[in-house]
């Protein structure tokens, strides 16, 4: 029941959507933050804002944490922004009439501090994601420092229409995917730290593996999924960028370059979402009530003896 | 036929590690707000390497390789390394070690021939932090990844450096990069030697090749193979666990010292930073 009633709103939506653009303009600012200082990042995202802005983008987005760097790890309490904090603010602010998408270190009215993004538009911020998926292998240890997140809601926006916000681990599982396709969303905005690893083939390995998630995962959805990757390097990790847009039929529209610090701007046809859902129409034949069903069963099995 | 899973795992594209090596050389100098480099060069594989990616990153006029014999170094040491200097047309500086480690020793007669090779792998080490001083550089390891596992290094002398490009390459992969870069061949084909005393070669002292001991540690570390798919590989029970055993006994050379906890944060436990926090 609850699942007709969301595609009815759905449909409306999607008619309201006729007063959207035909494109939209999306920059992807690939940048080498300065670990743990906030000070230095502000302007570096000011002037990438700027930047864009000037080239007419309608979405501008920055990697995970690019506020703050990656390897924060003890300095997590001293980079730490609550969502209405100034700096954040000013950002808002300074994206103008565009909508912006940056990564930072969240500190709740708990005092727990997240690995998030937000999202901002019309000059307030419309949604925060909060990493879920707080990778601790290898050489990862967030789970350490951060707080792990606990919803996986997408949202909407008045110029993009359905939106999913995610963070680099948090698309390493396949569930997210699948509540990424239940919410139907339009844009999966998927902010990244990735590293580079594996250095056998022309291509880092890493990076490869990041072509094929974003191409798959933007054919499953019929989605448009940006991929924005920082570059630079944290203690000999080497951050490889390669942001990219992918159409919702796997194709890539745009690539940043490896390695290099760029602002790559991207026109996206609106046009393709409809098309890519006339011709595998995956999302309407999604059973979404058989696989509660189905996970239902398989929590009995494992949890409720 | 099916390809060796540890020939495999040991392929590098020569062409992306050097471009990933020099950013990276770039970047750990420029953010600590040095252009220098300085490295202490033997005329062997590792040390000719890195100084062909120092020139490559910095630009030859940036880089000072500096050459440390003492007395029993050979004739080949020498030649490779001047090979090198006029092939890259870096800075080359010469200071011979003999002086200082022959007063030294004067006073310990007795003295092995082991502590005799750490001591001047320390002498070259002093000599190369205090150019880097003079020079405003920063010291480049060349420590590989094989050695670093094995500790077949000087704690505290080889193994000092402020930043080190190959210490994640086995010794068999900076092989390949060597030749990608145009290392000398006569470098290329002689057998790797730390030069500790006459004759004496790296693989005769291990006992074993870089070649096979390389490709049981890439499963072994990087593959995380277990002793019985080792061994069903065809490896030497006695082998891997003599490898293994080595590992372990050397792993205090790749740490800080050891210090006793008394307070809530305590370096490198609780205190945690990257070293690259604020840069």
């Amino acid at each position: 029941m609850t699942a007709r009633l969301r595609s009815e709103t759905k449909v409306e939506a999607a008619s309201r959507g006729g007063d959207r653009p035909a494109t939209l303009r999306v920059a992807l600012a690939q940048i080498a933050p300065v670990l743990a200082d906030r000070e230095r990042n502000l302007p570096l995202h000011l002037a990438q804002i700027e930047a864009a802005r000037q080239q007419g983008a309608d979405l501008i987005v920055f990697p995970e944490l690019s506020l703050t760097g990656y390897f924060v790890r003890d300095m997590v309490p001293d980079v730490a922004l609550g969502c209405g904090a100034p700096e954040i603010r000013r950002l808002v602010e300074a994206a103008g009439p565009a909508a912006l998408v940056a990564g930072f270190v969240e500190e709740s009215p708990q005092h727990r501090f997240y690995n998030a993004a937000f999202y901002a538009e019309g000059g307030r911020i419309a949604h925060v994601h909060r990493k879920v998926y707080l990778p601790t292998y290898g050489l990862f240890d967030e789970q350490r420092y951060f707080a792990a997140g606990d919803r996986l809601q997408a949202f909407d926006s008045a110029r993009l229409g359905r939106v999913g916000l995610l963070i680099c681990e948090d698309l390493w599982h396949l569930s997210v995917a699948g509540v990424m396709q239940a919410e139907e969303v339009d844009w999966l905005i998927w902010l990244a730290n990735s590293p580079a690893r594996g250095v056998d083939g022309p291509r880092i390995r890493t990076a490869e593996t990041y072509d094929h998630l974003s191409r798959c995962f933007a054919q499953m959805l019929g989605a448009v999924v940006i991929l924005v990757n920082r570059v630079g390097f944290e203690d000999g990790l080497c951050f490889w960028g390669g942001s990219r847009v992918v159409g919702p039929d796997g194709q890539l529209l745009a690539e940043a370059p490896l390695l290099d610090e760029a602002l790559t701007v991207a026109t996206v046809d609106l046009a393709e979402l409809r098309r890519q859902r006339t011709i595998t129409p995956l999302a309407r034949d999604e059973r979404l009530l058989l696989t509660i069903e189905e996970l239902n069963r398989i929590k009995r099995g494992r949890y409720d003896s | 036929m099916t390809p060796d899973p540890a020939q495999e795992s040991l392929r590098i594209h020569p062409e992306l590690v050097t471009e990933i090596l020099c950013r990276f050389l770039r970047s750990e100098l420029r953010r600590v707000g040095f252009r220098h480099a300085v490295v202490g060069l033997s005329g062997g594989i590792d040390s000719s390497v890195v100084t062909f990616l120092a020139c490559r990153a910095l630009g030859p006029e940036n880089v000072l390789a500096v050459t440390m014999p003492y007395k029993t170094s050979s004739e080949a040491t020498r030649r490779d390394s001047r090979a090198v200097v006029e092939h890259l047309g870096c800075k080359n500086l010469d200071v011979p070690i003999t002086d200082q480690i022959d007063a030294y020793f004067r006073r310990f007669p007795e003295a092995s021939q082991m502590r005799l090779a750490n001591k001047c792998a320390r002498e070259r080490m002093t000599v190369l932090y205090d150019q880097s001083a003079a020079f405003e550089a920063l010291v480049i390891g060349t420590s590989n990844k094989s050695e670093l596992l094995l500790g077949y290094g000087t704690q505290y002398g080889d193994m000092a450096s402020a930043v080190n490009p190959v210490g994640d390459l086995y010794k068999t992969q900076l092989g390949q990069l060597a030749g990608w870069l145009g290392v000398p061949e006569a470098i290329l084909q002689k057998a790797p030697t730390g030069d500790l005393w006459v004759g004496q070669t790296d693989e005769g002292e291990l006992g074993f090749s870089y070649a096979e001991v390389d490709r049981l540690l890439v499963l072994l570390v990087d593959r995380r193979w277990r002793r019985s798919e080792l061994v069903a590989h065809g490896f030497a029970p006695e082998f891997i666990d003599r490898v293994a055993a080595v590992v372990r006994r050397n792993h205090y050379k790749r740490r800080m010292p050891v210090i006793a906890k008394l307070s809530q944060r305590t370096m490198d436990r609780d205190f945690r930073y990257a070293r690259d926090w604020g840069t």
